[in-house]
């Protein structure tokens, strides 16, 4: 495992990713090794894989940190700039830790018409966080998010949001309370 | 008042109805592959023969099947475009990245009948002899890519992909690959560098029309999840036979997407051109809410110049000598058709139909979408990345108490100076449309905005920098909470 991860960055990265590696320990489970060894062969190009790459990074790890940047680059035989431009280029992907609970409110136009801005509102309100700001909070305890993103194609069922993968439509301030319940 | 006709959707919405394959078969599913496979070589006239494949690319021209994405543009001449000559391989990418603000009939085939569309899929690798394929999803549909996942696993089991595909000697494989929330990425050749492992920087064409130089610069079809699904019915009841649904030149059904300020937002499908602009917000969705009035729609998802209520159209129709004869329509009476809403200056687009009504403040609105605008530009072209950003922050200011009575003149010169050539991609247009429309539309309505701002007397250039800086809130639409919610 360390020779593996020894010779790949050698190959793809050169000495200076090695220095790095040694004294930040970053390592994959083998299964999740696994998952992104197959999904490479999806692909006639590695380079392709990046961005399932990323995603599996930041569903395990809970952020892209800088050490998984390098680990991918080495995996895929690319400069960690190939992958750090992704990270910066894609909303989806983070460089800190978000919330234990991610919820995303659709700010686009049916929605806004929808009451979007209200359930922002109530959702920073309980939370204790500013319902000005437009970007990602997240609360002092790291157990919540709250962020407003762009249309998730579900504009008819307004006001719309996500709390990490699972998606709710035509939410009321009772069911963001609910939905915020059964966040445990 | 016209019906709905489920063609796509036929079954999606029926109790008991699951996206796994038995329900699929069940419901006649894969008999479509079956017969596209099945097409025996055919001789012409001249001598030639005409391979299967030959035989549904032509049945696809017949059937006059329009791109269900966003330009409308034949589906069947988009696949005669592709280079076979080259020697390299062929790709096929299904576009199910629906991100167009007021889109969302994708996502009710991806969640609810994907089989259908890998029917669709698989068929039109066959026709245009493609070995791999990918389903590019956007990221925020995470239960949809295990959905379609745990399809593909379904369809390679059943060998409906895989190789040799029932005994026919036709191999394909096809994968999921999710984006990541940029809106870039619908963009055809933004998804081409995004499947690549790139930023999702559109490229410029020419050289680089996808159906010669696209994925890893070899022919490339992308195609919208709605349109191959219909690939699958052209199959099933022939071209000739699919082109009597609809009008002439608008062949087929379309799922329209409703939201807005009305009554039963939602899905409908309908025939092509059969069903105008008024029935669908007035009938299919149930019309506005008690009290209010009909103030503007945009007919085309955001991208779409919008319509003011009450504006009337000079159309061209054919009379019975089969001369052009003019006439005017309203708005509302606009057949909801590709072409009808063209000659009107505007296009339907995704299919994707906003209602606004005298609560809205338009002036809030177009600040909403301007926003999404310069959040989602890529960055690549100088007038698209600096102008929607401009666009977005006068906007902000206005929508902050920090108007100016020349700010119309001002957004308008903007938006004229970023399209008609001056940028890579289609999202130039995309992002300057809304603005010149709005604020030509409803010029009256901008410059009160900023006048009453400037009588206010407290505008002064330090508060007005301040808000332009785009600092602060996004702008909160004021309108009374839909009754619905
Ligand atoms: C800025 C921009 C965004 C787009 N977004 C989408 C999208 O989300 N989904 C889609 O199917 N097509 C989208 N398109 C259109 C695609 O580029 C392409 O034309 C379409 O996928 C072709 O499929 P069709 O011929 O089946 O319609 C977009 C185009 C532009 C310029
Ligand atoms: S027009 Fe805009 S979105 Fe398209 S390539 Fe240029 S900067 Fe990017
Ligand atoms: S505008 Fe919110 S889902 Fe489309």
């Amino acid at each position: 495992m360390v020779f593996a991860r020894w010779f790949w960055t050698v190959k793809a990265t050169g000495w200076r990713c090695i220095r790095s590696d040694f004294y930040m320990s970053f390592s994959v489970p083998a299964q999740l090794e696994a998952e992104l060894n197959e999904l490479v062969t999806h692909y006639p190009q590695k380079r392709s894989a990046s961005l399932m790459f990323l995603h599996a990074i930041q569903e395990h790890f809970g952020y892209v940190s800088k050490e998984a940047i390098e680990w991918i680059a080495g995996k895929l035989e690319l400069q960690p700039i190939n992958v750090y431009e992704l990270v910066t280029f894609y909303p989806m992907f983070r460089q800190e830790p978000a919330g234990k609970f991610q919820i995303k409110v659709c700010r686009t136009l049916s929605c806004a018409l929808g009451g979007s801005h209200k359930l922002h509102k109530h959702f920073c309100e309980k939370l204790g966080l500013d319902s000005h700001a437009h970007g990602v909070q997240t609360t002092k305890d790291g157990k919540y998010s709250v962020e407003f993103v762009e249309c998730l194609a579900s504009c008819g069922t307004a006001p719309v949001m996500m709390c990490n993968e699972d998606f709710y439509e035509g939410v009321s301030n009772a069911k963001a309370d609910e939905i915020l319940g059964r966040c445990k | 008042m016209p019906e709905e006709f489920r063609l796509i959707l036929k079954y999606a919405d029926q109790p008991g109805y699951t996206p796994d394959m038995e329900c699929y078969l069940r419901h006649g599913g894969y008999e479509a592959l079956k017969k596209a496979l099945a097409i025996q070589p055919k001789t012409l006239p001249d001598g030639k023969t005409m391979s299967g494949p030959e035989q549904i690319r032509e049945d696809v021209k017949v059937s006059g099947l329009r791109g269900r994405g966003g330009a409308g543009f034949s589906c069947g001449l988009k696949w005669s475009f592709v280079d076979r000559k080259s020697g390299k391989p062929i790709y096929l990418i299904c576009n199910a990245d629906e991100s167009e603000p007021g889109t969302f009939k994708d996502r009710q085939i991806l969640h609810k009948d994907p089989h259908q569309m890998i029917e669709g899929m698989i068929i039109s690798c066959f026709a245009n002899d493609v070995k791999l394929a990918y389903i590019y999803i956007r990221g925020e549909f995470p239960e949809g890519a295990r959905i379609l996942n745990r399809a593909l696993k379904e369809a390679r089991e059943k060998n409906f992909l895989g190789k040799n595909i029932l005994g026919s000697g036709y191999d394909l494989e096809i994968h999921v690959h999710r984006g990541a929330g940029a809106y870039i990425c619908g963009e055809e050749t933004g998804l081409i560098e995004s499947l690549e492992g790139k930023r999702a920087y559109p490229r410029i064409k020419p050289p680089y029309f996808p159906a010669i130089l696209g994925l890893y610069m070899c022919p490339t079809i992308v195609n919208n999840v709605e349109t191959l699904c219909h690939v699958k019915h052209v199959v099933m009841m022939g071209g000739a036979e699919y082109a009597k649904i609809g009008t002439p030149n608008n062949t087929g059904t379309r799922i329209v997407s409703v939201s807005g300020q009305v009554k039963k937002p939602g899905y409908y499908e309908v025939e092509v051109g059969k069903a105008t602009m008024g029935q669908l917000i007035n009938d299919f969705a149930g019309g506005l809410f008690e009290g209010r009035k009909l103030k503007a729609v945009i007919p085309g998802g955001s991208s779409a110049k919008v319509f003011k209520a009450g504006e009337k159209f000079k159309l061209k129709k054919k009379g019975p000598d089969g001369k052009d004869i003019e006439h005017e329509v309203d708005m509302l009476d606009l057949p909801y058709d590709f072409d009808s809403l063209m000659a009107a200056g505007s296009m339907s687009g995704s299919g994707a139909i906003i209602v606004m009504d005298d609560s809205t403040d338009i002036v809030e609105a177009l600040a909403n979408l301007s926003e999404f605008y310069a959040h989602e530009s890529c960055g690549q072209c100088t007038p698209c990345r600096e102008g929607s950003l401009w666009m977005s922050k006068t906007l902000h200011r206005m929508t902050h108490g920090q108007g100016r009575k020349q700010d119309a003149d001002y957004l308008l010169k903007i938006a004229d100076n970023i399209p008609g050539g001056r940028t890579i991609c289609a999202f130039g247009e995309a992002c300057s449309w809304p603005v010149q429309s709005f604020v030509g539309k409803f010029k009256d309505e901008f410059i009160a905005k900023g006048e009453a701002d400037e009588a206010k007397g407290e505008a002064d250039e330090a508060k007005r920098a301040a808000a332009s800086s785009g600092a602060g809130p996004t702008a909160e639409l004021k309108i009374a909470a839909s009754p619905n919610h």
